[in-house]
């Protein structure tokens, strides 16, 4: 039954790739394809938020979409050609380590200012 | 599709090779068993994967304000993503999330219970 699950899960990440890749998108630029696999990373990301058993999964989970969130304001800046997507990014990944830190102070069960 | 500069192909190489080790950290979070596993499997999304995009950003853009911005952008989150991540597996320790059946050893847990040793 586990072998069947990586199966069919090997299946469509393999059918999402060609059809990213190679049958959709062919008149756009090849940068908007490398964003879509990042978002679909981030679907996965959001499936782990959900279904994660503690709250430490959920933390871990809400840092790393930050940090992809980053790949993906640097991937439209060269989409777009536009320099100020990035500092999109750096504000995002300042406000997601301060996010983190916070929650895990609070998941220690100190207070903020010890 | 136009034709690319050279240090354009360069840069996507590094792209496509940052955003192979952001799914693979991607799919270690879903499938490892337990929160330090995941976290883990999850801190290679930041070194080399999002670094990675970053880098390959400046290489294609070259010495312009976007690569410029990429480069502070690769130590801004190479300093404060391993602080968070050891933030978060110190708080998960102490607040008692248990490990995985399969964890065979626990150091901090042994150093929290023995003494402290003065001599070395």
């Amino acid at each position: 039954m586990k072998t069947f699950k990586w199966f069919i899960g090997l299946i469509i990440i393999v059918t999402l790739f060609i059809l990213n890749f190679f049958v959709f998108f062919q008149e756009i630029d090849f940068s908007y394809k490398l964003i879509n696999v990042l978002l679909f990373c981030s679907l996965f990301i959001l499936m782990r938020v959900v279904k994660g058993p503690s709250v430490a999964d959920r933390i871990v989970a809400i840092d790393i979409l930050g940090v992809l969130i980053i790949g993906i304001c640097a991937l439209l800046s060269i989409a777009l050609e536009r320099s100020y997507y990035i500092d999109i990014g750096i504000a995002w990944g300042l406000q997601s380590f301060i996010g983190a830190m916070a929650l895990a102070k609070f998941l220690e069960g100190r207070s903020l200012d010890a | 599709m136009h034709s690319l500069a050279f240090n354009q192909i360069i840069g996507y190489v590094i792209i496509c090779f940052g955003i192979l080790f952001d799914f693979f950290g991607v799919l270690g979070l879903l499938r490892l068993p337990d929160v330090y596993n995941r976290l883990q499997a999850a801190t290679k999304c930041v070194t080399f994967g999002s670094a990675g995009i970053l880098i390959g950003v400046f290489i294609y853009s070259g010495f312009t304000p976007t690569g410029f911005k990429a480069i502070l952008c690769t130590v801004f989150i190479l300093l404060t993503s391993p602080v968070s991540a050891h933030a978060i597996a110190k708080a998960a320790h102490n607040s008692g999330i248990e490990m995985a059946e399969e964890t065979i050893v626990d150091h901090y847990l042994e150093d929290m219970n023995n003494e402290p040793t003065e001599d070395k």
